[in-house]
């Protein structure tokens, strides 16, 4: 039997295009991504059995023609579990986009927090010792009002916040 | 007795978690069921460690499919110990799962599918820790991952979904990962039993060797978050309810570990890639602990300590030697408990205190002597502190790297002893600043005001764009109650609670929790006291691991495949 190119260029091309969208902060597309990189993976687990052949059942042809069967076994399950977490992940987006008419993946605030942190704590100063109107910015482990700000110094993604 | 004994801790936690759906109605039933299967559990770890301590390994054949076609469950030293280790925690978990419960109603936690996830999570952790093949592997971690993302986004809060998505692409992705390296593995030897694959995979040539190996190295590296491949896990951890945090942190990242130490020592034995995980161990623990050192929070503060100390761990199969694998064996099981300990009181202080922001925090000594007991024993024990477990964990891992005595391991022996320093820095911080000082120290007004906005703020973050002021600033809680503080208050803000004591006697600790805390607390201090036979068991089942034989002479009988 001859090789095959298709299989490996379909592989491969769904891996570029499922990892692409994966890094997509949009979650349905998050969720394509994974669809796509799920079916590349069974389409590489079908490639382990070799070249086609005739269908692997006893008494049916002779032993040397027929196809490895374990691959599709485990391709079964990989489908079932895919199918399973895509439907998880559907919920998912569903309930970020009731939540926040939104769907993409959200900053983590506490890192902002680190981030946008000075090198003195909070309650390592005592503010009656700071003049008025820097007793606001006592308070740096907390979120600066002004996001604009912040973005100049912090990664904020423009996908949520940042005009 | 094996064959009887290996199948029960996946089969019972799926039966009783069916059980639990069927009576989702009946709370009472539905806990003392879920209880009663956990007992049973561990009951069975217990028996299959002494059988496979006395007797040596054993395997089944699901099924009662002949060997290599089969699925096998491999009973050995290292899975029945881990075993038992995972299913007294969960246990503990769970117990302080249903005191939570029973203190708050079904507000925070909708219990009627939080038992029967938890079943499935433990059937999950026991299935990946008894597979003998890779892809029964593969299986128990997606029905643990499964699980876990139900447990993690539980309640469905905006924060909850944030942190949830982080977790299920990244793992996700590590899943796909390790299919893929099945997939390569199967194609290069045309079997996916580990047992076989001991025997086969080293006959492959060393390119491709390397390649399965880095491959499943990256998926279960991600699982266990190894350094450059750990960056989601304090993301997504904190966010979760106290006690799901402490199962995951206690378990998920531990059958990552499990999966390497697996992998590493059965399917790979030439250590080829042992440099790689050396560095890998060193920045792991050096770049997680300076991330704790950095947190104010306590929550993610003991995430990133999760992380960092992984590090030991690797560390020890970096080694190789029988030695570093003793120590890191021994080093799971005591992080296991301890990591979910101090998760465990991590939920006792925000009930007690009213947030984990440690800066917000103070007095707790006080207020509860017996909080701070739990939560100083573990804590120094996490640092290191002798004659505590920790202490002889890390003993035994760093006389293993002079033992071996290269460059690298020197490096890495430096390493461990700074993490160790500044693990205790790290916890020492939050001792003191939540713990010891006074409670106005903290100021008291702040702390209870802020608190209830975090409060708030937790559960609907919508609030907090809803309660902007004239300049149309979104503002968060500390600004909230320095507004306040500095008397320019406006209506919107005397809407929010600002009684500090309401807050204070606002969550009292039931006594489930705690007695659930203290039992876990109670473990790790047992830990120490029993930690001559432990290390015992850990060196007999590190042996097995370098000699391989017992393995796979357990699946194929005497004679090799």
């Amino acid at each position: 039997m001859t090789p095959t190119i298709v299989l490996p260029v379909m592989i491969g091309g769904l891996y570029a295009a499922g990892v692409y969208l994966l890094l997509d902060r949009s979650l349905t597309r998050v969720l394509l991504g994974f669809l796509l990189l799920g079916n590349a993976t069974n389409l590489l687990l079908l490639s382990t059995g070799g070249p086609a052949g005739l269908a692997p059942i006893l008494g049916y042809s002779d032993a040397e023609d027929i196809n490895d069967p374990l691959p599709q076994a485990l391709i079964l399950t990989a489908i079932v579990i895919t199918f399973g977490v895509s439907a998880f992940l559907l919920a998912i987006i569903h309930r970020s986009w009731r939540l926040a008419r939104n769907e993409v993946v959200g900053t983590d605030e506490e890192d902002r927090r680190v981030a946008a942190r000075r090198a003195t704590d909070a309650d390592e100063l005592d503010p009656d010792d700071l003049a008025p109107e820097d007793r606001a910015a006592m308070h740096a482990d907390s979120l600066p009002a002004d996001l604009e700000e912040l973005a100049d110094d912090v990664d904020v993604p423009a996908g949520r916040g940042a005009p | 007795m094996i064959e009887v004994l290996a199948p029960l801790p996946v089969l019972l936690p799926l039966l009783g978690a069916a059980g639990a759906l069927l009576v989702a109605r009946r709370p009472t039933f539905q806990r003392t069921l879920s209880t009663v299967v956990l007992v049973a559990v561990l009951a069975v770890s217990v028996a299959l460690l002494f059988i496979a301590d006395a007797e040596g390994a054993g395997a089944v054949s699901v099924g009662g499919w002949p060997v290599p076609l089969g699925i096998v469950l491999v009973v050995d030293r290292l899975s029945a110990l881990m075993l038992v280790v995972a299913s007294t925690v969960a246990l503990g978990v769970l117990v302080f799962a249903v005191g939570q419960g029973a203190a708050d109603g079904s507000e925070e936690t909708p219990l009627s599918i939080f038992h029967p996830t938890f079943l499935v999570l433990v059937a999950g952790v026991s299935n990946a820790f008894l597979a003998g093949d890779l892809f029964n592997l593969y299986v128990g971690f997606e029905i643990l991952l499964m699980a876990s993302y139900v447990l993690l986004t539980l309640g469905g809060t905006a924060a909850r979904i944030r942190g949830g998505i982080t977790y299920i692409v990244v793992s996700l992705t590590s899943s796909l990962l390790f299919l893929a390296a099945i997939a390569l593995v199967y194609a290069a030897t045309g079997t996916v039993n580990m047992a076989q694959l001991a025997v086969r995979l080293g006959e492959l040539p060393e390119g491709t060797q390397l390649l399965l190996q880095s491959m499943l190295l990256v998926a279960f590296g991600i699982k266990a978050a190894v350094f450059p491949l750990s960056a989601w896990l304090p993301d997504s951890y904190p966010t979760a309810p106290a006690p799901v945090t402490a199962v995951f942190a206690g378990l998920l990242t531990k059958v990552g570990v499990y999966a390497i130490i697996r992998t590493q020592t059965l399917l790979f034995p030439g250590g080829a890639l042992d440099d790689v995980l050396m560095w890998a161990a060193l920045a792991t623990m050096l770049v997680g602990i300076l991330g704790a050192v950095a947190q104010s929070d306590l929550r993610r503060m003991l995430s990133f300590t999760l992380v960092s100390h992984i590090g030991y761990m690797v560390f020890g199969i970096a080694l190789g030697t029988a030695a570093g694998l003793a120590g890191a064996v021994f080093y799971v099981a005591h992080h296991i408990a301890i990591q979910t300990t101090l998760f465990l009181v991590a939920g006792l202080v925000e009930r007690q205190g009213g947030t984990t922001a440690v800066d917000r925090l103070g007095g707790l000594a006080r207020r509860s002597p017996l909080l701070a007991v739990l939560f100083f024993v573990p804590a120094m024990n996490l640092a290191g502190i002798p004659p505590l477990s920790g202490f002889i964990g890390k003993l035994g891992l760093l006389e293993a790297g002079v033992a071996e005595g290269s460059a690298a391991a020197y490096t890495l022996v430096a390493g461990g002893v700074v993490t160790s320093l500044l693990t205790l820095l790290a916890v020492g911080r939050v001792w003191t600043r939540a713990f010891w000082r006074s409670p106005n120290q903290a100021p008291a007004e702040d702390t209870a005001a802020a608190a209830a906005a975090d409060a708030t703020q937790r559960r609907r973050p919508s609030d907090d764009l809803a309660s902007t002021d004239d300049d149309d600033r979104p503002r968060t809680p500390l600004q909230d109650a320095w507004r306040r503080h500095t008397a320019v208050a406006t209506a919107t803000e005397v809407e929010t609670p600002p009684a500090a004591g309401a807050v204070r006697a606002l969550r009292p600790l039931p006594r489930t929790m705690v007695g659930a805390t203290a039992a876990l607390a109670a473990l790790t201090v047992a830990l120490t006291v029993l930690a001559g036979p432990l290390y015992g068991l850990a060196d007999r089942a590190a042996n097995d691991l370098v000699d391989r034989a017992p393995y796979v002479s357990s699946v194929f009988g005497e004679e090799a495949p």
